[in-house]
């Protein structure tokens, strides 16, 4: 357009151009403000605090916070033999501060994290320290007891002068940081959480694999069956799918039970000895066969979503042209069923990933799951810093989850329901 | 489903062969929902048919475990179940009010950054719940909501949001725009076009994400385990301390209300569903 043509105007003599612009971005705040008290909402409570559990599961000021004057004589020590006096009157004077304010238990606790066997010594400490005279900190304190002056203690202290730490990640997957700074694994008969890291990848992934073999021709049913008795049929779908899901996991309690009915049943028709029925619950039985059933309505909606969409004359058509019907499943209708078994797959694997309350409750100890784990540093050992460190891997496990898929099949793909 | 007379004989075969599967899988789904039914009306305390069950004898049945369900006072059902209706009808409204509202922004076309905003709308749908709930706990126990009824219906709220803003946006992806352009032009101010119009149109959208948000709210144990006090127990929380102590009969008693409500909501969404389906002109 040359500059000499003239702009339209609207009837204000502005600017067509301007006006529609000034109109867009008056839409634009319009739909921003409609969506923002949601997002404010989310950011405040949802987003935001799970970065708190990053700041949480990283934090490690506590120490820092307890031992000032220690951790400022410490800088110049090396660490390679007993550090010189002034380190240990610093910490004599640090310490004096917590039992005053009777807060020297947290230490404790913090530094027996570090090191077995601190939580004795610092006890006892607290009770003769109040005997110390001035002077000559170094011989009192290695005289409460011998291990004060074993370097090692004193190393354990000084790491955990930074402010930050890694230490729970590498806890998460049975690490630690050694006393010479290495990287090194736990000992095999402690290594818990890389087997229940294992496991839980483990039981997530037959419980889809399972899921998707039992959903498959029942989708595939439901999608072909004239309406009427697909309609019936999508009840038993859909009602466990609204059923709580405690009362799912109370009537597998009662079924799997060892008098239960699934164990009657299979002593009638003489699979197993009456006296010897076989435990089927509190274990990885348990755990399989309950979260296969409730989870499997997550796997049959995407599925019978996108069969539904699958024109039958696609098969008949393969079949005329001189396909057995297997080819022409095979080469035909199952392609087609890639998004819904691709989202139907995604959604359990990640639901099952995540699950805590039926392992919980039929897992036993051999079926329990990361989450439980979770859950038990939560309610029971409060070391809220480590759930946070655990919960925060698994969450980057389900994102590389997405993301994966993303790349694969695509996320806008996903039909739900 | 029949077959055509010409099938083959091994195709017939196979063919009854899937359904055998079908019927199989069905079962698996559906079984366990009825064994609660009979044994709640067990009138001893084991939880396997008795033998006066088995012969459909009426003196093994009976409806003692209803009694002690509303009547016992070892377990506080009743005082659970008030609280359970209580978080659930305020989060369903919270959840309501703020999902529809940001559905509506987020059908609009002008809506800038849609994709990711729309991630953040939907995230507590798809990080594992035990990560919500720590992060959520945190959140509450900062501002000192832990153990309050307004804490955990907040903490609900966030659960139940992202189905009322997918449900309300699906349906609001076919909706016509010229409805509401048209009541402008007459003159409607936007808070009455919305109430009017727009409002009516996506109630069933609206309706059955308040269903999905009450049944989050309403089956939610991860979270209130971390946040609830003894005075704000609710029906799951009561259900969990009874299966891991001691599957009592009361519990299938419970079990069985819970069923029977959950059959009322499926009928309402299944109802709800087909209503917008055929405002939306996707009848089959």
């Amino acid at each position: 357009m040359s500059s000499e043509t003239q702009k339209i105007l609207t009837t204000d003599g502005i600017p067509l151009e301007e006006s529609l612009k000034k109109a867009e971005r008056k839409n634009k705040i319009k739909a921003f403000l409609l969506v923002s008290p949601l997002l404010l909402y989310l950011l405040i409570t949802y987003i935001f605090p799970i970065g708190d559990m990053f700041l949480r599961s990283i934090d490690d000021k506590m120490v820092t916070k307890m031992l000032p004057k220690t951790f400022i004589a410490m800088e110049k020590w090396d660490g390679n033999e007993l550090p010189e006096e002034e380190v240990f009157e610093a910490f004599y004077l640090d310490y004096k501060i917590l039992v005053k304010e009777k807060t020297f238990g947290k230490l404790a606790t913090q530094l027996n994290y570090e090191k077995n066997g601190f939580k004795s010594i610092l006890k006892k400490l607290a009770r003769k320290q109040k005997k110390f005279t001035e002077g000559n900190y170094k011989e009192q304190i290695m005289k409460v007891h011998k291990r004060w002056a074993n370097v090692d203690y004193w190393r354990a202290i000084k790491r955990r002068a930074p402010n930050y730490t890694y230490s729970k990640y590498l806890k998460g997957v049975d690490m630690y940081e050694d006393e010479n700074g290495k990287i090194v694994q736990v000992e095999e008969s402690r290594r818990v959480h890389k087997k229940l890291w294992m496991r839980t990848l483990e039981i997530a992934f037959f419980v889809t694999v399972f899921c998707f073999l039992m959903a498959y021709p029942i989708a595939h049913l439901l999608a072909t069956l004239p309406m009427k008795y697909s309609n019936l049929l999508m009840i038993c779908v859909l009602l466990p799918f609204w059923t709580s899901l405690l009362v799912r996991t109370a009537s597998w309690m009662i079924l799997l039970q060892q008098q239960g009915i699934v164990n009657d049943f299979f002593v009638w028709i003489g699979l197993v000895a009456d006296e010897n029925r076989p435990e089927m619950m509190y274990n990885k039985t348990g755990t399989y066969v309950a979260m296969t059933q409730i989870l499997l309505p997550f796997m049959v909606l995407p599925l019978y979503s996108v069969m539904k969409t699958i024109s039958p004359s696609l098969m008949r058509a393969g079949k005329s042209l001189g396909g057995t019907p297997f080819v022409a499943f095979w080469k035909i209708y199952f392609p087609l069923t890639i998004p819904g078994i691709g989202a139907g797959c995604l959604l359990v694997f990640i639901l099952a990933i995540g699950y805590y309350i039926t392992p919980a409750l039929v897992g036993g100890a051999s079926g329990t799951l990361i989450s439980n784990q979770i859950a038990y540093h939560m309610k029971s050992t409060l070391d809220w810093s480590f759930a946070s460190a655990m919960g925060l891997m698994l969450l980057l496990g389900v994102l590389a989850i997405y993301w994966v898929y993303n790349k694969l099949v695509g996320i806008d793909n996903i039909k739900l329901g | 489903m029949a077959l055509p007379k010409y099938t083959e004989t091994h195709y017939r075969i196979w063919h009854y062969f899937y359904l055998l599967i079908c019927t199989a899988v069905f079962i698996f789904l559906i079984a366990p929902l009825f064994v609660i039914f009979p044994l709640s009306f067990n009138a001893e305390e084991f939880l396997v048919f008795s033998d006066g069950m088995k012969r459909l004898d009426p003196d093994a049945f009976s409806l003692r475990w209803y009694h002690d369900m509303v009547y016992g006072t070892k377990n506080p059902w009743g005082l659970a179940a008030k609280n359970s209706f209580i978080i659930a009808i305020f989060a369903t409204l919270g959840s309501v009010l703020l999902g529809t509202v940001a559905a509506l922004g987020l059908s609009s076309r002008h809506m800038p950054y849609k994709a990711l905003i729309m991630a953040i709308l939907i995230s507590p749908m798809i990080v594992p719940l035990i990560i919500s709930g720590v992060a959520i706990f945190f959140f509450i126990a900062k501002v000192g909501l832990a153990g309050t009824h307004l804490g955990i219906i907040l903490s609900h709220i966030i659960l139940g949001t992202p189905f009322v803003v997918i449900t309300v946006t699906a349906t609001l992806s076919g909706f016509d725009h010229s409805v509401t352009r048209a009541a402008s032009s007459l003159g409607s101010d936007p808070v009455n076009t919305f109430m009017k119009i727009t409002l009516p149109l996506i109630l069933p959208g609206v309706i059955s994400g308040g269903l999905f948000a009450f049944v989050t709210s309403f089956d939610e144990v991860v979270v209130v385990l971390f946040l609830a006090g003894l005075e704000n127990t609710t029906i799951p929380i009561q259900m969990w301390t009874g299966l891991r102590e001691q599957l009592s009969p009361t519990i299938l008693a419970v079990a069985t209300c819970l069923i029977v409500l959950s059959v009322l909501i499926l009928v309402t969404a299944e109802l709800l569903r087909r209503r917008s389906e055929r405002l939306r002109g996707i009848n089959s």
